[in-house]
């Protein structure tokens, strides 16, 4: 390995060029964002469950909560996200890793074994599985960066572990981090979600928060970095919906400096969830008005101290309002955030059965997953519904200085992102 | 007098069968056409096909046609262009004339079209469903900074930072329009719809008169290179404060009211003596650069206790950079004003040579303050011949704040763009002092044509929002990605921003 991009600091993003990855590796080979540059459209359905009181679920919980809604998807991607799944290992980050083939596993070890202690690395447990063809080679590593290396680069943890994947997903061809957060992970891949929790074997994990995601896209991307959720250190994103407003929100968030090269949806939600709450150091409830911001008849109802609140929100934000349908589920270590569009145009219910916060796009799933739910109520428009486990930190604020350009090309693994110039 | 070698543009007709011989064309008429002898006898050579007289004969008989003289082609000497030669060899003189220009450019707007919602996302009815087109104009922080109030809830952390904002209830203003160049009854009736329909009227650069002080909240006073009308009460009488710079139709000219359009009220409004010709200079005497212009805005803010003040400017090539700048040094909004915008009077090589099209404008200026990361600084109000809602919703996509309507306001009330604005003798009482004329435009009628229109297009522009699938007007403003391009080249495409339709 002859470039040490980590071990020169980095002030913004100096990613090797193109003539530099030619004279690193050599040959062409997919990357896997190349794959999935085109806009998806498309319709999915959705799960989340929490438990406040920190109780571990077992993954077959939210396999049984998408299999019920089966019929919302076409079989072209499933994920799960877990939380609190890896208790032998709760203070190493751990990296669920998608391969091309063996050289993509080869280039991308490289760069663990330069740059981290490598603690744990073996391959993802899969079983066989009906309807599962093609997977990629599947890894994961339990790691935290080399504490020297971590000192020269001058960066926080989590900075070093975004400036990894973005590293990897944008310069290792046929490499992509499917999930990069402490004790969580991202299990996903093309096929129906109760395939994809079969083969992953969910139901040996355990935790106290799942997200889950049925996907029905209108092309065939056949891409397993494509599903849902996206993730990005411990904050996992699903997302049912087709934003309207995808024009104005990119170039919103292009003038803070994402690149929004996937051209999902998905992409554009989280990068609006990171700009307003942690760059933005937004309340979680406010961010939410923002994104689904009330009607201005509501706000001209408000008391005045409130008004001025939401005024303010709207006339800012507005650009970044994500309008049209959605329900999204925000996971992280620590709760899920679930949100509805501001008119309601995508189904999104919700129980509480003591402990347990339940989300999803149908309530056949909760009838399911809960045996006798207190309450289930459909969410309104807009109105969030968040679950926070009891006594665990809220992560949102983690401690990230990465610029956005930064933190789009980590996710999306597309080096022209981070060829941005920052803006003030 | 030698004889004109140029022939009449129109022919008008009557069929004196049906006439009544009542006159009422001689008295309608401002242009002078009709003579009275036994009947009405027209003189084509005067007449501008402004329709005044056709519109109010009572037996219904004149008729104006194109006098339909043949000139040997030649593609390359368009008519007019031979009958400004021979105008010019008669007069010595530059030509003037009203309104915008009229020359067959390639116009981009109707070369765009909208997208809509099909299966996938749905399309929202506007008839049953909220539709939002409320608009905040002016500067807006990078943020929003909140702190806890104590009681579970947020309050703004440093006060309320959009509070100078102006709120529009739709994205629509009146351009301005002097008076001077147009009469009293048309500003009052600008003023009084704007109040109703909860928008702004624009005074123009020849001050405010004292009737339209009880519509102050809804107007925004203009300061022009001739300072005309300005003074502290002025300044502080608006909601908004406009700097002049330069207008659409006439880049780089100032403007000449002639001392017959000075009447007493006029010159009360105006601060100067009645009679004498009304001058604006072509620049600002006090801004020759940049800096300056920065400290005209903050002088301007200083005077009235930090009002909203903007910026207008003609779209010329190097617009960007120079909205670009405009914000830096403070505006809170920048009015782009296209070369299809009108004018009370323009000299007519500059009004169909100069500048560029609104379109182009509003793409590069969003653009270029977006990629400064500055584009929340300020709004942008695009002008200069928005026609019809579907401009106004194309605008707004290219990245618009708002929409200045000025020829078309005028048309509401009766304008027929027959370009004599500069005669002072408009048949339909808009542009000129004449009381005789003036008093054809009932305010109260005139407010009311002109809500109906705003409202027409809002509703229109809602059900556009609604094909569209959002329920804001937000969520259209820059979002290009809703407009596709047939028929224009690549690169205006790329620099509209804008992809192909297919695409």
């Amino acid at each position: 390995m002859e470039f040490n991009p980590l071990l020169e600091r980095m002030p913004t993003s100096k990613l090797p060029t193109f003539s530099d990855r030619e004279g690193v590796f050599g040959f062409d080979r997919p990357s896997y964002s190349e794959e999935a540059l085109s806009k998806i459209h498309g319709g999915c359905g959705l799960m989340g469950i929490c438990d406040e009181s920190g109780t571990l679920m077992s993954g077959v919980e939210a396999i049984k909560a998408m299999a019920v809604q089966r019929d919302r998807g076409n079989g072209l991607g499933g994920g799960f996200a877990g939380y609190g799944i890896y208790p032998e290992f709760p203070e190493h980050f751990c990296f669920h890793m998608m391969y091309h083939d063996l050289k993509a596993k080869e280039d991308a070890e490289a760069i663990f074994d330069q740059y981290f202690v490598v603690d744990l690395a073996e391959p993802m447990p899969t079983r066989p599985t009906k309807g599962i063809t093609d997977a990629p080679l599947l890894w994961r590593y339990f790691l935290n960066p080399d504490p020297h290396k971590l000192e020269i680069s001058e960066m926080s943890p989590e900075d070093f572990i975004v400036h990894t994947v973005m590293l990897i997903n944008s310069s290792v061809d046929g490499a992509f981090v499917a999930s990069s957060g402490k004790n969580m992970g991202a299990f996903k891949g093309v096929g129906f979600p109760e395939e994809i929790g079969h083969y992953f074997r969910l139901d040996e994990y355990e935790g106290h928060t799942w997200v889950g995601h049925n996907r029905f896209p209108t092309n065939t991307p056949g891409w397993w970095g494509g599903a849902h959720p996206f993730t990005l250190l411990d904050w996992s994103i699903v997302h049912n919906g087709e934003i309207s407003s995808y024009g104005i929100n990119s170039r919103y968030l292009e003038a803070f400096g994402y690149k929004c090269s996937l051209g999902t949806d998905t992409e554009v939600a989280a990068y609006l969830f990171d700009l307003l709450l942690r760059r933005h150091k937004l309340p979680l409830e406010l961010a939410c008005k923002a994104l689904a911001s009330p009607l201005w008849s509501e706000i001209d109802r408000m008391p005045a101290e409130e008004q001025a609140v939401m005024r303010s929100l709207r006339a800012v934000y507005g650009p970044g309002m994500l309008n049209g349908p959605f329900a999204i589920v925000l996971g992280f270590n620590g709760g899920m955030l679930a949100l509805n569009d501001r008119i309601k145009l995508r189904p999104l219910v919700a129980a509480r059965q003591g402990t347990r916060v339940m989300v999803a796009s149908e309530e056949s799933a909760m009838r399911e997953v809960l045996d006798a739910p207190d309450r289930v109520w459909a969410p309104k428009a807009g109105e969030p519904v968040i679950a926070r486990v009891k006594g665990m930190e809220w992560p949102i604020h983690g401690d990230l200085h990465l610029s956005a350009s930064e933190i789009s090309c980590a996710v999306t693994g597309v080096d022209s992102s981070c060829e941005i110039v920052e803006v003030s | 007098m030698p004889i004109s070698l140029i022939q009449p543009e129109f022919k008008v007709k009557i069929d004196y069968d049906k006439c009544h011989k009542c006159g009422r064309c001689v008295q309608q008429c401002g242009w002078g056409v009709y003579s009275f002898n036994e009947r009405p006898i027209p003189d084509d050579s005067k007449c501008r096909a402004c329709h005044r007289c056709v519109t109010y004969c009572p037996a219904h008989c004149i008729n104006i046609t194109k006098n339909d003289l043949a000139y040997r082609t030649n593609d390359h000497w368009d008519p007019a262009l031979r009958k400004a030669v021979w105008r010019q060899a008669e007069t010595g003189g530059v030509m003037l004339t009203g309104m915008g220009n009229d020359k067959p450019y390639q116009n981009i707007f109707d070369h765009l079209v909208l997208d809509a919602c099909q299966v996938t996302n749905p399309s929202i009815d506007p008839l049953r469903e909220p539709m939002e087109l409320r608009t905040y104009l002016g500067r807006k922080p990078d943020n929003v900074d909140v702190e806890p109030d104590g009681q579970g809830g947020y309050r703004l952390k440093g006060g309320d930072s959009i509070s100078k904002n102006i709120k529009l209830n739709t994205p629509i203003i009146f351009s301005p329009m002097s008076y001077g160049s147009v009469s009293l009854n048309v500003h009052k009736s600008l003023a009084m719809a704007a109040e109703r329909l909860g928008i702004l009227m624009n005074t123009g650069e020849g001050g405010l008169h004292a009737d339209l002080y009880p519509y102050q909240d809804n107007v925004i006073v203009q300061v022009a290179s001739g300072r005309f009308g300005v003074n502290p009460e002025y300044l502080n009488r608006g909601a908004a404060i406009e700097i002049k710079v330069g207008q659409g139709a006439k880049p780089g000219i100032g403007g000449h009211l002639p001392g017959e359009k000075i009447n007493k009220e006029v010159s009360e409004t105006r601060m100067i003596p009645q009679g004498s010709d009304a001058i604006s200079p072509a620049p600002h005497h006090d801004i020759y650069s940049i800096e300056d212009l920065r400290q005209l805005i903050y002088s301007l803010k200083e005077a009235s206790g930090y009002k909203t003040v903007g910026v207008k400017i003609a779209a010329v090539h190097n617009v960007a950079a120079i909205a670009s700048g405009i914000v830096r040094a403070g505006a809170d909004y920048v009015y782009l004003d296209g070369f299809r915008g009108g004018t009370g009077a323009a000299p007519q090589i500059i009004r169909d040579n100069v500048g560029i099209p609104i379109e182009i404008a509003i793409a590069v200026v969003d653009q270029r303050l977006r990629d400064e990361g500055i584009r929340n600084q300020a709004s942008i109000i695009a002008a200069g011949s928005i026609r019809s809602s579907a401009d106004l919703a194309k605008a707004i996509a290219l990245g618009a704040d708002a929409v200045g309507i000025g020829s078309t306001a005028l048309m509401a009330m009766g304008c027929h763009l027959c370009q004599g604005c500069h005669t002072g003798s408009c048949s339909w009482g808009l542009t000129t002092q004449k009381p005789e004329l003036t008093r054809r435009v009932d305010p109260e009628w005139g407010a009311e044509r002109l809500t109906n229109l705003v409202n027409a297009w809002s509703h229109e522009l809602q059900e556009i929002l609604g094909a569209l699938g959002v329920n804001a007007v937000e969520s259209l403003r820059g979002s290009r990605e809703r407009l596709r391009a047939i028929g224009l080249d690549q690169q205006t495409c790329e620099i509209l921003g804008v992809k192909p339709a297919g695409m």
